[in-house]
């Protein structure tokens, strides 16, 4: 593929960050995403909610808030188009809760239903958070709990009770606002939100980009209790074990990391938490903070220089 | 399904071959052959069953492989 050049380009395609952000002013960038797929339950309103959630989520990640939304839709005339009103009111649910506006879209014909949004958001370009700004002893954050891609998995096979299904939603139409905003207060170096390549996979996005070591104490990272059981069993996604593969040799797993929560750890999210990498000595106020809206939030780890493995799991 | 506890997963897809492995075993004294097409199934399924202490060998034929639990 052909490389673009342009120096107003801030983000772009190269670091796998969250979104691209471009410079328009001195003062002024936007922040732009994209994201889509098909359903993971069966409910179409609850999918909208999930899409839009995920959607959002990277203008989050790089410290912005949404403004404007498209929705990107696919769907097959076999479909009632009810099922389709139910799925975009999801999605404007969420809009609405970010704060931002839909401004328009593009339905086309599909054999599976697929949705998610465009999203736009502006920010200063001194405040852009990327993947890449780690410094050493920082503390790591994460604010939701891990395990939706197995519990997914799971409930496409009836082994979710209603409790253990709806925390499931609720963990993945959580919007990352309230970690944004308490993060953005607080001041932090680093931000990523956890989504297809799991934990795991956007923790070496971040130790990668800023050429450092995360240091990852397994004990503190939030897991769901449902998604270890479910992973003992065999319920897992391909996505979990493409990431264990793709990370083989980047992350150093600790003998006494239990196979079950090495395979949470690399469980591809839906609409995951936010990773956020701060100086040490501001993570009890982050947390603080996050405990009014979550309770969830945990220190899970630190940064030091590289030393070899981007990963380090104890 | 054949005397020998056959499970045919071909062609399905997680976690589809998992819970029909779980079901062979529970009416065979845990014992059975599995045969699937992908190796996400291998690993699930090897990782159900050796969770419950049976023993797991993989055969891998041409785009397909058999378990033999227990």
């Amino acid at each position: 593929m052909p490389k673009f050049q342009d120096e107003n380009l801030l983000v772009g395609f190269d670091s796998s960050d969250d979104a691209a952000v471009y410079k328009v002013r001195e003062d002024l960038a936007i922040v732009q995403t994209v994201d889509f797929f098909p359903p993971m339950v069966d409910d179409p309103y609850v999918f909208g909610q999930i899409a839009a959630t995920n959607s959002l989520s990277d203008v989050y990640a790089m410290g912005s808030t949404p403004a404007t939304a498209m929705n990107l839709i696919c769907f097959p005339s076999c479909l009632p188009v009810s099922i389709m009103g139910e799925i975009l009111a999801g999605g404007y649910a969420k809009v609405q809760e970010a704060g931002a506006i839909i401004a328009g879209g593009h339905t086309i014909e599909d054999e599976e239903p697929k949705y998610g949004l465009c999203v736009t958001g502006f920010i200063h370009p001194k405040d852009v958070l990327t993947n890449a700004g780690c410094q050493v002893g920082d503390a790591l954050v994460l604010t939701k709990s891990l395990g939706t891609g197995i519990l997914s998995t799971g409930g496409k096979a009836d082994l979710l009770t209603d409790g253990e299904y709806k925390r499931m939603v609720e963990l993945m139409t959580t919007l990352n606002k309230n970690a944004r905003d308490c993060m953005v207060r607080v001041g932090a170096h680093a931000c990523t939100d956890i989504t297809g390549f799991g934990f795991l996979g956007h923790a070496y996005e971040m130790a990668a980009g800023s050429g450092m070591t995360l240091v990852i104490d397994s004990r503190r990272v939030p897991v769901e209790k449902k998604a270890l059981e479910l992973a003992q069993e065999g319920i897992i996604p391909g996505g979990a074990y493409n990431n264990r593969g793709y990370l083989q040799d980047d992350v150093e797993m600790g003998a006494g990391v239990s196979l079950e929560l090495s395979d949470v750890l690399y469980d591809p999210q839906t609409a995951g938490g936010l990773l956020i990498s701060l100086p040490e000595h501001k993570a009890p106020e982050l947390l603080r903070q996050l405990e009014e809206f979550t309770g969830d939030a945990r220190l899970v780890g630190y940064v030091k220089p590289f030393d070899g493995k981007s990963i380090v799991v104890k | 399904m054949a005397d020998n506890n056959v499970v045919d997963a071909r062609g399905r897809s997680c976690p589809e071959p998992v819970i029909l492995t779980k079901k062979a075993l529970s009416k065979n004294g845990n014992k059975a052959q599995v045969l699937v097409d992908n190796q996400v199934a291998v690993d699930n399924i090897t990782r159900f069953a050796e969770n419950k202490g049976l023993k797991v060998s993989v055969t891998k034929g041409d785009g397909e492989f058999k378990l033999t639990i227990g």
